[in-house]
Order: C-alpha cells, then structure tokens, then sequence
C-alpha cells in the first residue's frame, strides 16, 4: 500500500462463465459454478479442464459453464468421465454429480472409480433432495425432512439413515477425500482449500479425488435463501461433519 | 507367397480385427458366450498401448465407451443377451449426443437369463433399438468369421461417418468357432484429434457439450429434421446384403448369420434335386437391404430363423409387400438342418403352411 491509495479489485464475471445460469435464486450450483471457476483460472486447468455432467438440476451447469463437457446418462458420470480421463490423460477430468445422482442411481459407478483408483475427481453436490424432479426424498435426505415422497417427514425406517459417502469413499485406497460446505464465506474459503487440493491430487497423478459440497436448495426445502444457508450450518452439518477425510494429511475436524 | 491366414477363435478374431481398426479403448464385462473378448483385450491393449477396463458392470462398460468417444477415439465394448439390455440407455445418449462407438453383440438363447447357446433371439431388440427415443443403430450382422473381420474397420468407418453407435452382431457359435481367416494388415493409426467435433487436448477450442444439441446449439424442431435426415441417409446409403440364386428361384429364404451357412446349403442341394430354391441374406439388420427383395418375382419367401418367436420375419414381410407370400420357419433353441429347411419350403411351395 503505497502513499494513501487504495488498492481496488475490480469485481468481474469469471472467464469461464460463458451465459446466465438457469438456477434457482439462492442454488447452491450457481455459486459452485463461479467457485469451480474462479479456481480453475488460478489453478491454470480452465483450458483443460473436461468433465461429465450428472443428470439432475447440476446438469444445467454445462450451459454457463464454458468447458467441454459430455452429458452423462443418470448415475454414470464418473465412468463416462474414466473413460475421457483414460484416452486424456493430461487433461483436467471430472464429472460434477448430485446427491441422487452419484449416491442413489449411479452409486456402483461411485464406488467402482475409487476402488479403482482412477485419477479423476468428483464434486458431489450435496443437498438433500432430488432437485430437479421436485424435491423427492434423497439418498442424503436427513430425518424427519420433508420431501415430495417423505411428506410427514424422513422416517429412517422406511428410507434408512443417509448416505454418508465421503465416509464410504475414504475406506478405499484413493488420492483424497473431503466434504465442505458453501453455507458461509468462512466455510466456503475451506472448501476451495478442498477443491484445490482435490485438483493437485490429480494434476500429480496421485489418483482418485472426491469433494462433497453441502449446498443449498431453498425451492425444495421451502425456505429462502438465507434460511437455506442456515439450515446447512445447523442441520446438515451436525450430520455430515465437513473438512478433510483422506489425503492431505487426513485432518477430519 | 500367398498370404497365411489364421486359424483362430472368433471372438479373438473379432478383438483382433478391431485392434487392427485403430481401436485402443475397450471396456466390458464378462459375460458368456463372449467373455473371450476382454479376455483378449485385457492382454492385447496394453501391448499396442491402449486401455483395457473391466467394468463393474455392461452399464459402466458403455459409459467409459461414451467418455473415450467423445474424444475422438475409436472405443468398443462387447456383450450378450443381457449385457446388451443394461447397455441400451448408453446406446441411446451417444445416438443423440452423435458419438461413435461400436458394439459386439455375441448372441444367446432365450430372454431373462436365457442360457449361452447360440440363438437369433435378439433381432428386434437390435434391429427395433433396446433403447428409448428416436435412433437407429446401424446394424452389422456378419454370416461367418470372415465377414466378422472385415466388418469391424467397417463399424468404426460408418460410426465416424454418421456419429452414431455401430452394432456389430454374431450369434454365439460365430463368436465360439474356429476357423481361418485373413486379418487386416498391421494396425490402423487413427488420429483422434482429425474430428472438428471431438474433446481434444488443445487449449482455447471452441467450447463443446456433447448432449442432445437442441438443448444449446439449434432448435428443436431443426434437431427433429436432422436427425430424420441422418436417418433417412444411412437408409438411403448403407443397406448391405448378399444375394445367392435368386433370379429363377420358386421360393427364396431369408435368413441371415449362421442360418444363412445352412440355407446356402440347402440352396444347393435343393437344385441338385430339382427345387428352384435362392437366399437373400441380410448383411446389416438396419438398414435392411428391402432393395434386394424388389427384383424378383418367387412364388414365396421362407424366412428362416433361430429363434422361438419369429422375429425377422416382420421385416421380410414388409420387403416383400405386394411380391409373394411371406412364411416363417422359426427353429428356437436349435439350429436348422438342410432337411428340414427343404422340407420346409417344399410345404410353403404347396400352400400348407401359414402366410405372415
């Protein structure tokens, strides 16, 4: 800081945010669309970087998002993304997934890149609902939720208690493991660490990576934005304990 | 010097060809009767530097295929009866992402677990699509281990040419036989990076979605035009079938595969003993050669099949609309015998079996 100028940072659209976003107000994609981005560019992978997309509202992120991407069909983007890695070995691969995408439909195609081990990462949007059918009950759903087929609330004896699959993945010999949250500005600068962390994991070929984002969805939850934000910290979070599983140190806090 | 040929395994041949083609991605899970293909793949792609994958199921199988072709590169992968159901939903996103990958389908008996005997029970599901929506597959469907060979450079070719997944489709004992057969030459360099439309390494390319392209890059209802006139091309264009003493003949099998082995026997004695008989053999399921029917005027068609159900036959009985009868002589589990064939068509000749 130099003679009483103030340094500015001009507050820009991120370079690879290609088009508006067709999100809901206060989705949690939208804000892993600008983070994912933001990093890319720092991490210099935004013009290599190459994924699968779930299907699900997270496939809506091919279109804003400027990368090359192959819309995989339900549950099957970690394998569609194994093969792109398999014949790219030096690009930047990852397939973007939901919870009922890669944890309910597509959960042996989950399961089968970490036991494989194979060097491609996977951001596992986290929110508790099938989002884009309108809010059924999720693999992740919590107790006594409400969802569109649980509409007295989550009873663990008909849907048995979430999947924990950051937990799942660390039992296999891979790269890394970590699940975060975007609830927050403090936890949000914690899941970068992750997600940067993640991408070094495979750019040094140390294989399989998997980040979990808990995120919000103020449509199905029926509540606002701001609510939304503090039911992750609130609710999600006592179940879901957030930092770092495997890799890295495995500091889980 | 003539050229040697090989004595070799059907699968194995069918792997080998494709390697040959320039295929270095397959992934597949075992499944009888063609788990002799990632058997062969498994060893045969890291020596050429490709990438071998046993996948945890036929699903994962066709997905990897899905990644690996959106790159560009020449990826396959195998399966029956079964396996072939699971990989049906793949074969539907790649027709309408419009990538190329190409399929062997090493028939069994029977649906549900069926068994591992050879049949021709799959011919709707790969001839009508397993899969949802609006696609075809071309389907190849060889009728010896030779034609097996020489199809496979010929899948990959028509997949790139149209960007749409290739079936290639031999009843078990095509893929279970011995017998000699002339490989391709050395091993075709394809260069993966030659396609405009594929994910490549370099930097800065234009930004792509491989996903139905109504959703970002043309309307819907350009996209409804498109893919009917893609259609209506490989209609036009790549019907393939092969004709065997048709022009004088009173009645004509059809039969295609291994069938087609034993109705060109029976042609041949059926002439010795003074029945004019002919074949038309299919050589790709879809397109279906309907052209080779429009040419002559036998008093019959016997479509001979082995299968429960009589399944090809609809589609003879659309070819031969409005020229001659249609019959249908399904053999189930069993293969047809040179007998029973004549037998067969000497009762349709006489008017005493069932018209389709």
């Amino acid at each position: 800081m130099q003679g009483g100028v103030i340094m500015t940072k001009e507050l820009k659209i991120p370079d690879l945010i290609i088009s508006e976003n067709g999100f809901c107000p206060g989705c949690g994609h939208g804000v892993m669309a600008k983070l994912l981005s933001n990093i890319f560019v720092d991490k210099h992978i935004d013009d290599i970087a190459i994924a699968a997309a779930a299907v699900g509202c997270g496939c809506m992120i091919k279109g804003t998002f400027g990368i090359d991407w192959v819309q995989a069909q339900h549950g099957r983007a970690a394998a569609v993304a194994s093969g792109m890695k398999k014949v790219r070995p030096d690009n930047f691969v990852f397939s973007y997934q939901g919870d009922g995408d890669a944890g309910s439909i597509g959960i042996a195609e989950t399961i089968y890149a970490a036991k494989r081990n194979d060097n491609i990462t996977t951001f596992f949007i986290n929110n508790g609902v099938f989002g884009m059918t309108g809010g059924q009950t999720a693999p992740t759903t919590l107790k006594d939720q409400i969802t569109t087929t649980a509409k007295n609330g989550c009873d663990y004896n008909v849907f048995g208690e979430p999947l924990k699959l950051a937990e799942l993945i660390s039992t296999f010999n891979v790269g890394y493991v970590a699940r975060g949250s975007i609830s927050s500005y403090k936890e949000m600068q914690k899941t970068k660490k992750y997600i940067e962390t993640a991408i070094d994991c495979q750019m040094n070929g140390n294989g399989y990576s998997f980040v979990e984002i808990l995120s919000p969805c103020p449509t199905n939850w029926k509540l606002s934005p701001i609510q939304s934000l503090s039911r992750i910290d609130k609710e999600m979070m006592e179940f879901f304990n957030c930092g770092e599983l495997k890799g890295n140190g495995g500091s889980s806090c | 010097m003539a050229k040697s040929k090989t004595l070799i395994k059907g699968n194995y041949a069918i792997a080998e060809a494709a390697i040959r083609s320039g295929c270095t991605f397959f992934a597949g899970y075992p499944i009888t009767p063609q788990s002799d293909i990632p058997e062969y793949m498994s060893s045969r792609m890291p020596e050429i530097g490709g990438t071998f994958v046993q996948s945890e199921s036929e699903i994962a199988g066709i997905s990897m295929v899905y990644g690996a072709g959106a790159c560009g590169y020449r990826a396959m992968t195998s399966s029956s009866g079964p396996g072939i159901s699971l990989m049906q939903e793949g074969i539907s996103y790649m027709a309408s992402s419009e990538v190329p990958a190409v399929i062997v389908d090493i028939t069994r008996y029977g649906c549900g677990l069926g068994d591992i005997s050879p049949s021709q029970g799959d011919y709707l599901q790969v001839a009508k699509n397993g899969g949802h929506g609006d696609y075809r597959c071309i389907v190849l469907a060889p009728g010896f281990l030779q034609e097996a060979v020489d199809d496979m450079p010929l899948a990959f070719e028509l997949a790139e040419k149209y960007r749409n997944p290739v079936l290639v489709v031999c009843d078990g004992s095509i893929g279970q036989m011995i017998e000699a057969v002339d490989l391709p030459d050395g091993i075709k360099d394809h260069d993966a990076n030659q396609f405009e439309w594929s994910i490549k390494h370099t930097r800065n390319g234009k930004h792509k979605t491989f996903c139905p392209p109504f959703y970002y890059d043309i309307t819907i209802e350009e996209n409804d035009r498109l893919v009917r006139q893609k259609y209506e091309d490989i209609k036009a264009n790549e019907a393939r079938g092969e004709t065997f003493y048709i022009e004088d003949a009173e009645l004509i099998l059809v039969a295609y595969g291994t069938t087609s082995r034993i109705c060109k026997e029976a042609v041949i004695k059926a002439r010795s003993e003074g029945l004019k008989l002919g074949l038309i053999r299919p050589m790709t399921l879809w397109p279906y050669p309907v052209d080779l029917f429009k040419t002559i005027t036998p008093k019959a068609f016997l479509t001979v099949e082995m299968c429960v159900i009589p399944q090809m036959v609809e589609d003879v009985a659309l070819a031969a609309r409005g020229i001659a009868p249609v019959y249908s002589f399904a053999t189930g589990s069993s293969y047809p015998s040179v007998k029973n064939i004549i037998e067969e068509a000497n009762r349709a000749i006489a008017g005493g079996c069932k018209e389709v």
